[in-house]
Formats: C-alpha cells, structure tokens, sequence
C-alpha cells in the first residue's frame, strides 16, 4: 500500500540531510556521523527497490549487507584517523584542518 | 492505512533525528540522535520484509558503530567543550546545495513513479509476494554469500576490507611513545 | 700567274705585317734589334707579295679587265646568319681589282720606305722629358719595339682593308688602323708640354691620341649605322655581289635611289671622320704629336687614304644616289664637304708656323680634293690623286721628320733644349745643311703644288679639274663648277704655303744657332727620300690623258684612266644605260681651260710665295710678312679658324659637365650610391624598429603574459582554501547544476511534469 516513490522521497530527504550535514559542520565526527547517514539513505534505497523489483533473489538485502560492511569498516578507519589528527594537531574542527591550503 | 499512519511516523522518527544529528550544538546528542535514526532505517527495514537486515542494522549500527562514535567523541572532547559553533562558513550555501539537490532527486523519482488519482492503484504498488520466499529468504541470503555461482567473492572481499579496516584503525589510532593518552 | 696563285699570294699579304705584329708582342719585345728586323721582314714580304699581285693584275689586258675588273675573290665563312648549320653565313674575304692593285702598289711601297726611315729615325724625344727634344741617355727610342710592333700592325689593317672584298673586312681593318692611330699617336705617352705664348700650341701626345681616336669614332658609328643599312638592302656586304648593275637597279627599284644615296652618305660619314674632313678634321693636326714616321704613315700613305678609298670603292652606289632617280643633295654633300675642306684647310696652312702642322693641313687639303672629286662624280681623278698624294705627302712628311731631326741634332750641340725645333721661323739656311732633304722637300713641295709636267701631282689634280671642267660644260652641272672653282683656289694656296714652306725651312741663313749646327741625316733616312722622290716625280705619267698636247699624243694611252676605271667601267655603264647614274667612265675630250688653270693656280702661287717669302728670305727674328697685311685674319688663320674652341664650347664642356656632375655626382653618387644608402639606411632603420619591437611588444608583451598569468593564478590560488568540505559542495553544486542542464534539456521534463 506504501508505493515504492515513499520509500525513495524518504531516503533521498535522509541522503540530503546528510549532505547538508557534510557541507555544513564543523566537526570532523559530525561529518562522519553525516556520512553515516548518507549511507543509511542509500541502504533504504537498495532494499526498497528489492522489495519492489526482485523480491524473490537476494541480490538486493546482500548488497544492502555490504554497504553495511563498508560502512562499518570506514567509519572505523575514520575515526581512527580523526582521533590520531587530534593527537597530532589538538584540534578536529574541519576548518583548521587545511594543510593542502594555497 | 495503519502501514501509511507507520510509515509517516517512521519517517518522521528518522528525519527528524537526522536533522538533529546535523544541526545540535552538543555533539554527544546528535550521536545520541544518531541512534534514534539509525532505529528509524531499522524500522524502514522491517516494513520492506528484511528482517535479518533490520537486525544486522541494530547490531552494527546502533550496538557498534554508534558506540565507536561516541567513544571517538568522548576522546576528543577536551577542546570541543569550548567551541560554540556548530557550522561553519558555508552554511547557506550548504542548505541551497542540500535543497537543490533533494529537488532534482525528487524530481527523478517523480519522474519515473507516476502519480494517478486512483489511490487504490496508487497504494497497491508493492507487489505480494507469497510468505514462503519472504521467510526463506535469509537462508536464501546466506546461500548466496557462500555459493560460488552467487556472492561469495564479495563475500570475502569484505572480510578482507573487514581485517584490514581493523589493522589499519588500530595502526593508525595507536598511540605514539610520547603521547600521554 | 694562275688565279688560285694570286688568291693565295693575296691572303698572305695582310699576313706577314700581321704576323710581325704578333712576334713583337710576344717574343721579340726586349730586343730593339731584332723587333725592327722582324718588322722589316713583314713589311718587306707584303711588298713583294703585293707587287707581285699588283703587277699581275695589271698584266692583264684592259678589255678583259673591263668585263671581268675583280681578278681575285676568295672568300671564307664568317659569321652565322639563322641556323648554325642550314642557315647561310656571313661571308668575309678578298678581292683585288684594279684600283686595288694600284692601292697595293703604293701603300706597300710607301710603308716600306717608312719602315727603313724609322730605323734611322733615331728619336729624340724622351717619354718622360718635360721639355722638348729633350735627349735621353740611350740616344735612341727605348720603346722601339712597341713602336714597331705598331707598325706593323697598323701596316697589316691597312692592308686587310686594300684586299677586303666586303664591306665587314674592309671595316676591321678600317677599325685596327683607328685603334693603332691611337697608340702611335700617342707613343710617347708621359710627354707634357710647358709653354709660352709666342711658342706653337701643343696637346699631349696622351690627348691627342684619344682625340684623334673619339673624332674618328663619331664617325665610325655612323659608318657602321650606313653599313648595316646597306646590308639590309642589298642582303650581302660582298662589292662584286652589291656593286654589280643588277644589284644596283633592284636596290633602287625596291627601295630607291634616294635611299642608296641616304646608305652612302652614312657611309662617308666614316671617310668625313678617316680623312679628316670638315666637321672631324680637327684631329689630325693634333695627330702630329706622333712620331713623323707616324705621320707619314697615317697621314699620307695608309689611314686617311683609306677613308677616300672607301668612297671609291662605293663609288657605284654614290652614283646612284647622285644620278637621275636619286638626289643631286648627295653630291652636294659629298662635293661640298670635300671643296669646302680643301679651301679651308689650305686658308690655314698659309699661317701655320709648325713645319709638320703646314703638310697636316696640306693633307686635308688634298683629301678634300679627292672627296670633291668623288663628289663630282670623278671616279678615276680621285682615285689617281690618291695614288699620287700617298707617294708624295709621304715623302714631305718624310722629309720633314729629316728636318726636325737636324735641328734637334743642332739643339744637342749647342745645348738648347727650350727652342722647338719644329717651328719654322727657327730655321732657315738648311738648303746648303741638309742637300739631299733638301732636294727630296722639293720635289715633294712641287708635286703637292702641281707644278706642270714633272711633278706626279700635276697630272692627277690636272684630271680632277678636266672632270669636274667637263661636267659643268657638258651638263651643266654647277655643282662641278663650283667645285672647280673653290678647288682653283685651294690650289693656288696650295702652291703659296709650300712655297712659304719650303722657303722659311731651307732658303736664305739658319735663323737660330740650332739651324746653324744641323747636318744632313743619316742612310736610313736618306734612302727612303730619295726613291720616294722617284715616284714623285714618275707617278704621274701612268695617267696621261690622251687629249693632252703632244705627250698625250704619243703615248695615246691614258693607262691609269683605262685600268683603274675598267675597275667600274662595265657597271656604271650598264646603269647609265638603266638612266641610274649620270656619268659613266669615259674619256675625256682635251679642254684648254682645265689644264691653263691648273698651270696658272700653280705656279702664280709657287711665285707669289717665292716672291714673298723666298726673294728675301726672313732674317732672325724677323716676323712673317704676312701678319700685319692680313692683321686679324692672320689670327685667324693662324688659329685655324677657332674650330677646336667652338667644339670645345659646343661639345666637350657640355659633355664633361654631363659626365662629371650629372652622372658622377647626381646619378652615380646621388642615385645610384644614394639608392643603396637609402637601402642601408632603411635596412637599419628596419633592424632598429625589429630592435624596439622585439622589445616592447615581444618581451614586454611576454612580460605581461606571465604578469598576467600570475594574477589570475593569484586569485586562484584562493579556491584552494584546503577545506575539503568546501571543495565537496561546489562540486555537489556544480554537479548537480550539470545534472538539471542535462535533464532539462535533454528529456524535456518540465513539459512532461506538468
């Protein structure tokens, strides 16, 4: 009863959220968390598109998985730089982060 | 009706989550809000019958990665107490590049899932699917990741990435002779 | 003598002058001995040679002669006409008739005796002296053997040019003796002169050279503009090919007669400029700056007798031009100019003070006499006064140079080297110094006069009056009669200045010391004047006409008149029959006034000048009788009747003015050096302006460019704040931005949303 367009207005509002969270704030782990939800828009996207397209193959709710792997392993590998950059430079705001200035 | 009255307030549990999670000053809350939204998506999930999905969002999200989050916020907290901004300089802009782009992706879907005024029409789109291959489809799902003609390859490939996310992370956050934490 | 015989024997004689010539040049030029004898033996072989030809001709009967006058024609291709080897070819080559057998008697003869007097001709004129008849120390020519390679080549043109059988070696030959005038001429080349006003005027030897030559050049072009008109009328430069009456008539029929006569005035334009007629005479009294066996040989024997010979030998064409169809202008201009020029050149050797200067204008005078003759159509006089005049000029001139060298030997011994021992008021009372020279200026004096019967000169001018005397009373001709007159009166002078002449040189006492101590030259001088003398005197008889008074008579043959004319006797007949011309060759009836006035003219002047000059002979320093009677007409004459200043004036200031400022300074320093400075000039102005504009425009504009490129650089260098969040939402934006341009333009979903 829900048409699949639901699903996808949803998880297109929640990727632009994020979006505006990663344009937007100044802390790196606010971003991060931003790209999470970026990522959460997209797993939305996949397993309703398998649910209304294949249902019946498992191609949709497996890719869904991975994203979630990689997802998982990123925000690790992130925060794990964060917290060193933050040993280093005392600082995480996003802004004074830039080495590659000029 | 109940699934559309469940769905909005799904949505709204998980947007407005979101929202928090880029707007609030504190950032403990929006990790907080973090994990609201990421039990919204889990909810999305089990309205779209991926039940083990759901699960594994639960536990990898909310029981993982949020924490992992928080733990990060918690260990750089010393210099974050002082700053009161939350955004930087682009925030206009930021909002009109959101803005723009949640249009054009909406006029994409709007494209292509046409609107009819027969709401029952409108409303009938998922297609029914018999229960068996709803219930089934874990064990259908787990086939796939270990069957040579399926995924198995990816499979791997992410408990490689997996591993080496793990060793990385630890290499890089590990702490230096000199450093006190 | 068998006609190949004398073809051979003919080319030759040019031959050995010729080659005399070369072996100078080449080998024998250090050796002063063996250059004269090599020059000898030339000469020697083209006088023997000649004689043999000459004589061989002569043999041969008259009748057959007027039939067929050209004995000996031979020629070889010369230049291609067309095709190299289809096409015909210019032909140049020989041809002996009559009237060239007699040139070769005289010429080869006359250069001959000229050749044995230079040897003893020893010169006393130094190359390098600054004075005159200043000795040097070898007391002899040190450039004899340029002298005689000279000669020789000068005797071998003559000589191509008596044998030529066509005009084109007749003009080489003509050509060479123009270029060896130069050089004779001009043989004592660094001589100068520094002198006073009582002194005779002087040229350099240098000057004079190039004097004679531009003269005679001025008319040699015209002569060559005459022959190749000729030979595009008649097609060939042949004389038996051109000169025959059927020629004749067909280059009149298809061009006319006028035209014939227009080919040969252009073509006696080259004698006005070789035989030193009025307008070009006035080189040749500067020509006495040569040598006197220079002068002997250009002035009497060889060059300017090749100018009449010339117009003798297109006699036929003048005949035509003058005759019935033509123009009577021809024989106008011809007789004119040449009466004209006698009269006038003997007007001035009456006041001549330079013993070489009085025979110079002598000479013209008589050539004018032979031109007056052509002019008058007498074909046989003038060629006889040719003949004749060769032998007796040469042996004044000869004599002459005798003179100068007694009184240059008596400067020697008195030491005085600042008298000119050619000024004839110095001599005097050389008669009893220098006999034989004596005798032999004599005899010449009285041939060039005219003196009845004995002289050679008598009976030549006697024929030239007959005909001209014949033509006015037997056709009224007044051009004759006009001729007779003037050429009456130039004889008389004539007779009056040789008189002078011979008086002032030779008659009463020595008037300087330099006269006193002269003495009679030496054999190789002698010799020549002596058998000189004989021709002098004998020459003459050959032409006897019949009609004359007892010896006439008796000998009843006029040989000259009957060989010499069979030479044109048949054409000019053939055209008096075809009403081309009006007088053919014909003997002359006896005619008392002709013959009375020849006698009176010569010796009423041989007395008037005997009885001025010679009666009671000049003392020193005594001034010459005829100055105050005459006051400035003397002046005049003196002066020879101002034509170098009026040419001066007329031609050769403004000439220098053009060479000098219009083409030195304005054309070759102004235009020409001044084009090519303008072309440097610009050349540099063009590198200092590449100069600026590299630059200014180019490394400054390069300047500018990188100046430029670092700004914008500059103000890019801003985008890359190193905010990766900032980098990430332009390129959303502009992403997105491409995704709406995309979308909406591609599938139009704006009609389609609404």
């Amino acid at each position: 009863m829900i048409p699949l367009s639901w699903y996808l207005f949803v998880a297109a509002a929640l990727f632009c959220i994020g979006l505006y969270g990663v344009f937007a704030r100044r802390n790196a782990i606010a971003i991060l968390m931003a790209v999470e939800l970026m990522l959460n828009a997209v797993n939305i996207n996949l397993v309703a598109f398998w649910r209304y397209m294949t249902p019946e193959r498992p191609v949709g709710m497996a890719w869904a998985v991975f994203v979630l792997t990689v997802a998982a392993a990123e925000a690790a590998v992130g925060l794990a730089l964060i917290i060193s950059v933050y040993r280093n430079r005392d600082s995480v705001v996003a802004d004074e982060l830039d080495l590659m200035k000029n | 009706m109940t699934e559309q009255i469940l769905f909005v307030l799904l949505t709204i549990i998980t947007l407005g989550s979101a929202i928090v999670v880029v707007t609030h000053r504190n950032l403990f809350h929006a990790a907080l809000a973090l994990m609201v939204s990421f039990a919204g998506v889990a909810g999305f999930y089990i309205t779209l019958d991926a039940g083990f999905l759901a699960a594994a969002q639960l536990l990898v999200y909310i029981g993982a990665i949020s924490i992992l989050i928080i733990f990060a916020i918690m260990m750089t907290r010393r210099l974050m107490q002082a700053t009161e901004q939350p955004f930087n300089s682009q925030r206009g802009l930021s909002i009109v590049g959101a803005l723009v782009s949640f249009v054009i992706l909406a006029l994409v879907i709007g494209r292509y899932w046409p609107r009819t005024p027969d709401l029952e029409i409108y409303l009938a789109s998922k297609p029914a699917v018999p229960d068996a291959i709803l219930q089934g489809s874990v064990a259908q799902l787990g086939v796939s990741f270990v069957s040579i003609d399926a995924y198995v390859i990816p499979f791997e490939v992410a408990s490689v990435l997996l591993l080496a996310a793990l060793v990385g992370a630890i290499l890089v956050a590990w702490p230096k002779a000199e450093d006190q934490s | 003598m068998t006609e190949q015989t004398l073809t051979i024997l003919t080319w030759l004689i040019p031959a050995g002058p010729l080659l005399a010539f070369f072996l100078i040049i080449l080998f024998t030029n250090r050796s002063r001995t063996l250059s004269w004898l090599l020059a000898w033996a030339g000469v020697f072989t083209a006088l023997i040679i000649g004689w043999i030809v000459a004589l061989g001709t002569l043999a041969i009967d008259a009748h057959h002669l007027e039939e067929h006058p050209t004995v000996v024609q031979s020629a070889i291709p010369w230049l291609p006409i067309g095709d190299f080897f289809e096409g015909t070819w210019l032909e140049i080559g020989i041809a002996v008739d009559p009237f060239t057998s007699v040139m070769l008697i005289m010429v080869t003869f006359t250069i001959a005796m000229i050749f044995i007097y230079s040897v003893g001709y020893h010169n006393w004129g130094s190359p390098l002296g600054k004075t005159l008849g200043v000795p040097n120390h070898l007391q002899e020519e040190p450039l004899l053997s340029r002298f005689f390679a000279f000669m020789s080549l000068f005797a071998g043109g003559m000589l191509l040019l008596v044998v030529a059988g066509d005009l084109l070696l007749l003009f080489i030959g003509w050509e060479i003796m123009g270029f060896c005038s130069y050089s004779l001429i001009g043989f004592w080349y660094a001589r100068d002169y520094h002198l006073g006003p009582e002194d005779i005027p002087h040229i350099s030897p240098r000057k004079a050279g190039i004097k004679a030559f531009l003269t005679t050049r001025i008319a040699d072009v015209v002569m060559l503009l005459g022959i190749v008109f000729f030979y595009s009328v008649f097609g060939t430069l042949n004389f038996v090919e051109a000169f025959s009456a059927e020629s004749l008539a067909h280059a009149a029929a298809t061009v006319g007669a006028v035209t014939l006569g227009v080919i040969a005035l252009l073509i006696f334009a080259g004698t006005v400029g070789k035989s030193a007629q009025w307008p070009l005479h006035v080189w040749l009294p500067d020509a006495m700056e040569g040598p006197t066996p220079v002068s002997a040989v250009i002035h009497a024997a060889a060059m300017v007798s090749a100018g009449v010979y010339l117009i003798i030998r297109i006699f036929p064409l003048i005949a035509v031009g003058m005759g019935p169809q033509g123009t009577p202008a021809v024989g106008i201009i011809i007789g004119g100019i040449g009466a004209f020029t006698a009269l006038m050149a003997a007007t001035i050797a009456v006041a001549q003070n330079d013993v070489k200067g009085v025979l110079a204008y002598s000479t013209i005078s008589q050539l004018g006499f032979m031109v007056a003759a052509v002019g008058a159509g007498a074909y046989v006089a003038a060629a006889f006064h040719l003949i004749t005049h060769g032998f007796f000029k040469a042996l004044l001139f000869l004599a002459s140079g005798s003179v100068i060298h007694g009184m240059e030997h008596g400067a020697h011994e008195v030491h005085d080297h600042h008298t000119d021992p050619q000024d004839m008021r110095f001599m005097g009372g050389l008669r009893k110094k220098m006999p034989v020279t004596f005798w032999t200026f004599l005899i010449g004096g009285l041939a060039l006069s005219g003196f009845p019967l004995i002289s050679a000169g008598f009976w030549s001018k006697d024929e030239i009056f007959a005909e001209a005397w014949s033509h006015w009373t037997h056709e009224s001709d007044f051009l004759s009669l006009t001729v007779f007159v003037m050429l009456a009166v130039a004889a008389f002078l004539t007779a009056f200045y040789t008189m002078r002449q011979i008086s002032l040189t030779f008659l009463g006492k020595p008037r300087t010391p330099l006269a006193e101590h002269a003495h009679e030259s030496n054999g190789f001088m002698t010799i020549p004047l002596i058998l000189l003398a004989v021709f002098a005197v004998g020459a003459g008889w050959f032409g006897i006409s019949e009609g004359f008074p007892v010896l006439g008579g008796a000998l009843n043959y006029n040989y000259f008149h009957h060989i010499v004319g069979a030479t044109v006797f048949e054409t000019l007949h053939e055209l008096q029959g075809l009403h081309l011309v009006d007088y053919a060759i014909e003997t002359l009836p006896f005619a008392v006034t002709p013959i009375g006035t020849s006698i009176f003219v010569a010796l009423g002047g041989l007395f008037l000048g005997w009885w001025i000059y010679g009666r009671k002979p000049l003392k020193e320093g005594q001034t010459d009788p005829l100055v105050q009677p005459l006051g400035s007409l003397y002046t005049f004459l003196n002066n020879k009747w101002y034509w170098d200043e009026l040419y001066q004036l007329l031609f050769i200031r403004p000439t220098v003015y053009i060479s000098e400022t219009v083409v030195n300074e304005y054309v070759d320093k102004g235009i020409i050096d001044g084009t090519l400075h303008l072309i440097a000039r610009s050349v540099y102005r063009l590198g200092f302006y590449a100069k600026r504009f590299e630059e200014k425009v180019i490394s400054d504009g390069v300047d500018w460019l990188k100046d430029l490129f670092l700004a914008i650089a500059k103000e890019f260098r801003y985008l890359q704040t190193g905010r990766v969040q900032e980098y990430v939402l332009i390129s959303t934006l502009i992403a997105t931005a491409l995704i709406a341009v995309i979308l909406l333009l591609n599938y139009g979903w704006l009609a389609q949303l609404f």
